[in-house]
């Protein structure tokens, strides 16, 4: 495990508890536990995430990041496998997102 | 004299002008609700439908019956909301009505165009078929009526849903459904849902999880719905599983009322954006949110739709004497969930305890046991729509706290 990732805490679902604590080494750490590799095109919908979820208080959900970065839900399905919505907002730093009630 | 306009007159919207009538001075105020259909329907009674339990006459009655006589009632479509204007256009009923006050009742409902084929007439109503409107319920209880065993799968499209343990419960009275008509064997249940696991709180989620297994209904967590094949019968997930079914029944994508998109006031699935604690919209103080209607992330429910009651009825009274509002609403729901052969189970929670397994104190009924199965629950639930159509709508008195209470929980 990273190194970076001891220096902060998460809660039981593995979401960061404090979002100020987010910096773009510790969402590679993250993406890297998740297995992922962060490319261009995951930074843009990891840097529209925090701007939208720090605007909010609440990680968007999948309907709110197709609509707000014009990709495509296959596309952010193959970026982050299985539930891009909460996979990104892992990654971002914020909390789960907010469909889940 | 000034208006107090409410769109919409479901559970939400009914309970509202039942406790203003009371409230406001009738010399003062005039109070006016819409809706497009005259009928009410109690829309928890629709999962007992599909099983012949309950039966349409069970769940309809007309929508006037519920209203106080003072307050003036249309139907009509609801054409345009102007905020700013502080005024409503209305279709059929071709009238603008300017309100001084304004509550959001228009609910939550089902949109299966949202997924590609899974309204190709070949399949729908044939067999596919959504529980969520009466007309799907009723086709549906027909379907299984004569229906001989195969692959059943349930599947929700995408979250939130109106009632999240609905599902659960479609699943267990499935389970005892088959039981009865001597065809378990010959039937195989999937659920196949975008959620980890059976619901989405973690304690929860576990236990009932449990249950599902212990009556051999098989979970396909993390299914996001890509699309139906109705000439292979499968559905597609966008990680490109597919899953085969003989009968696919549905809780298609849930979205507010199109005329809340049309107005410009709400999010990307027409839920208007709202205060989670006091219940007053993000960008109009004199537009108020009950129900369904706002995004506030509490579960889409009556039971949420009646502990907001008293919220924002508290809230508007104080806003109209030029006071702040309280944030009093916790996310409180209270969910009896059907299991099968006349056991229920229940939950009780809020935005910040998920729901906890204990007792639920309720004084002249219970207790009932919270997230484990028995008889009690069961006839909670079913004395629950007496309740329903003779109390909680006329906003008369019910043995429940607005506020989640912590008694009798194992924290």
């Amino acid at each position: 495990m990273s190194a970076i990732l001891e220096t902060v805490t998460f809660n039981d679902e593995g979401f960061l508890t404090d979002p100020n604590a987010w910096s773009r080494e510790l969402a590679e750490a993250i993406a890297a536990q998740e297995g992922i590799e962060l490319t261009e095109k995951h930074w843009e919908i990891i840097e529209f995430c925090r701007q939208k979820g720090l605007e909010s208080g609440a990680a968007p959900t999948l309907r709110q990041i197709t609509k707000g970065t014009g990709i495509s839900t296959k596309e952010l399905f193959s970026l982050f496998p299985k539930g891009p919505a909460k996979k990104v907002a892992k990654i971002a730093g914020l909390g789960k997102p907010e469909g889940c009630v | 004299m000034k208006t107090f306009l409410i769109l919409g007159a479901g559970t939400g919207g009914t309970m509202v002008a039942n406790k203003m009538a009371q409230a406001l001075d009738p010399n003062e105020w005039r109070i006016v609700i819409i809706d497009r259909d005259e009928t009410h329907y109690y829309q928890p009674g629709f999962l007992f439908i599909p099983f012949g339990i309950y039966s349409a006459a069970d769940v309809v009655k007309p929508k006037r019956n519920f209203l106080p006589p003072q307050v003036e009632v249309i139907f009509s479509d609801i054409e345009l909301i102007e905020p700013e204007k502080n005024r409503v256009k209305l279709g059929r009923a071709k009238k603008t009505i300017n309100y001084d006050y304004l509550v959001i009742a228009t609910g939550s409902h089902i949109h299966p165009e949202e997924t590609p084929g899974l309204t190709d007439e070949a399949a729908w109503m044939k067999n596919i078929f959504p529980f969520y409107t009466l007309e799907g319920a009723s086709k549906l209880a027909n379907f299984l009526k004569y229906w001989k065993g195969g692959r059943l799968v349930l599947n929700i499209a995408e979250m939130p849903i109106k009632c999240p343990v609905a599902p659960l419960e479609f699943l267990f009275l499935s389970d005892w459904f088959f039981h009865e008509r001597n065809i378990r064997d010959d039937v195989e249940i999937v659920f196949a849902t975008p959620l980890p696991g059976a619901f989405t709180k973690p304690r929860a989620s576990a236990i009932l999880g449990g249950m599902l297994e212990d009556k051999g209904i098989y979970l396909e967590p993390d299914f996001n719905i890509m699309e139906v094949d109705t000439t292979k019968q499968v559905i597609r997930s966008y990680d490109e599983r597919e899953i085969a079914y003989d009968l696919l029944v549905t809780i298609p994508t849930n979205m507010g009322a199109e005329v809340i998109g049309n107005s410009g006031m709400g999010d990307e699935l027409n839920f208007v954006p709202t205060n989670k604690y006091t219940l007053q919209t993000e960008k109009w103080e004199n537009v108020w949110i009950i129900g369904d209607a706002g995004n506030v992330p509490a579960s889409k429910a009556g039971s949420v739709a009646h502990f907001m009651l008293d919220v924002v009825i508290e809230n508007i009274l104080r806003h109209m004497e030029g006071l702040e509002p309280l944030p009093k609403f916790d996310g409180h729901a209270n969910c009896y969930i059907e299991s099968g052969f006349d056991k229920g189970v229940l939950i009780d929670f809020n935005y910040e305890v998920e729901p906890l397994p204990g007792k639920y104190p309720l004084p002249g009924f219970g207790p009932f046991s919270l997230l484990q199965e028995s008889h009690a629950n069961h006839w909670g639930k079913m004395m629950f729509r007496w309740m329903y159509w003779n109390i909680l709508l006329k906003g008369g008195e019910m043995p429940f706290e607005s506020q989640m209470s912590m008694a009798g929980k194992w924290a």
